[in-house]
């Protein structure tokens, strides 16, 4: 094993040996330092995962949140240097987590908070004027529509949405027994959660894969009857993430 | 339904979605932005920032495998209660999004 990979090893498991040839100023061996430096390594990305999962924390209780961020904290270390990043893997790793299994929402919660710190970080793009949408039919078979990098959707099979209100903003909700389709959007600095009224998912889904207008409208017809086209895109304009009309 | 009245349709919808944004921008933004209250974003950006800064202070490492043995002991229990709902959550096939 060369230094450095004893060295990250070392640092990650408290029950490896110090790394040798470490000396303090003074030439005597650091063991003590580099326990301290051991101990903020884990911390921090202990912390950052506090952090970037708020409402993970809240659902299983912090006891619960600081066994699981022990495990995954060491194992595999970070792969960026940004620490905004870290995390990525938690809701992989959460669906193979033995001790989480009897609730399987939490990745998908998992996945909620990840795109709003997606979201939060990605590149401003001013939305277009809502009138370059009032196109004749004839055009909007044709029309496709960029998406914000800010924008996303999440399909889930759990009520994903109203965990995350539940347990952030509204506090007295009461937690339907659904599957929901949520679309984050930043209309202005924070990202904002909402709940696609039904055909929702499959609109959005079908506008981000490159199809018109016409064609994603016809998709969500086929799937729900009552699907409500202008509710949807008018939560896309509020939320500005529509950023560009192409006519093909 | 005809392929014509079908894209008449859509070609409403947008219209009526443009108009609607057009006389009444204001209340669909400032509801939006109520609802980012209290969220943890502005922490989210702090983590960005501050992890790594932080001293614990001590030595002391104490992790130990025992926490295999919690329990999540937390508001999602009590949601799975809510409703006398137990444990539903982990069968919702037959509500697949559409």
């Amino acid at each position: 094993m060369s230094g450095q990979s004893a060295f990250t090893t070392a640092v990650l498991h408290a029950d490896r040996p110090v790394p040798v040839g470490l000396i303090d100023p003074k030439g005597r061996p650091a063991g003590k330092r580099f326990d301290v430096y051991r101990n903020n390594v884990v911390i921090s990305l202990r912390k950052a995962l506090e952090t970037g999962f708020p409402v993970l924390r809240k659902l299983v209780g912090d006891d619960f949140f600081a066994a699981m961020a022990e495990l995954y904290v060491r194992n595999p270390p970070p792969t960026s240097p940004l620490l905004m990043h870290y995390g990525r893997d938690i809701p992989a790793f959460l669906e193979h987590f033995p001790y989480a299994a009897h609730l399987p929402y939490l990745p998908d919660v998992a996945r909620l908070e990840l795109a709003l710190r997606h979201s939060y970080h990605a590149a401003d793009i001013a939305p277009i004027a809502p009138e370059n949408l009032a196109l004749d039919e004839a055009t909007l078979a044709r029309a496709t529509l960029t998406l914000a990098p800010a924008m996303a959707l999440l399909r889930s099979r759990y009520p994903v949405a109203s965990l995350w209100h539940a347990n952030t903003d509204q506090p007295n909700l009461k937690v339907p027994d659904r599957g929901e389709n949520v679309l984050i959007t930043r209309p202005e600095y924070d990202p904002v959660v909402q709940i696609l009224p039904a055909g929702g998912g499959v609109f959005v889904e079908a506008l981000q894969q490159g199809h018109s207008i016409q064609h994603a409208a016809e998709r969500a017809s086929a799937a729900i009857a009552n699907f409500d086209l202008a509710g949807v895109l008018g939560m896309l304009i509020a939320g500005h993430a529509i950023t560009g009309v192409t006519i093909g | 339904m005809s392929k014509h009245a079908k894209m008449l349709t859509v070609a409403g919808a947008v219209a009526a979605a443009v108009t609607a944004y057009a006389h009444n921008p204001a209340p669909a933004q400032a509801q939006a932005m109520e609802k980012c209250f209290g969220v943890s974003l502005a922490g989210a950006n702090d983590c960005a920032a501050g992890p790594g800064t932080t001293c614990a202070g001590t030595s002391t490492v104490d992790y130990q495998g025992n926490a295999w043995t919690l329990v999540p002991a937390g508001t999602c229990e009590s949601m799975e209660l809510e409703g006398g709902r137990h444990g539903s959550l982990t069968a919702l096939d037959r509500d697949l999004p559409a």
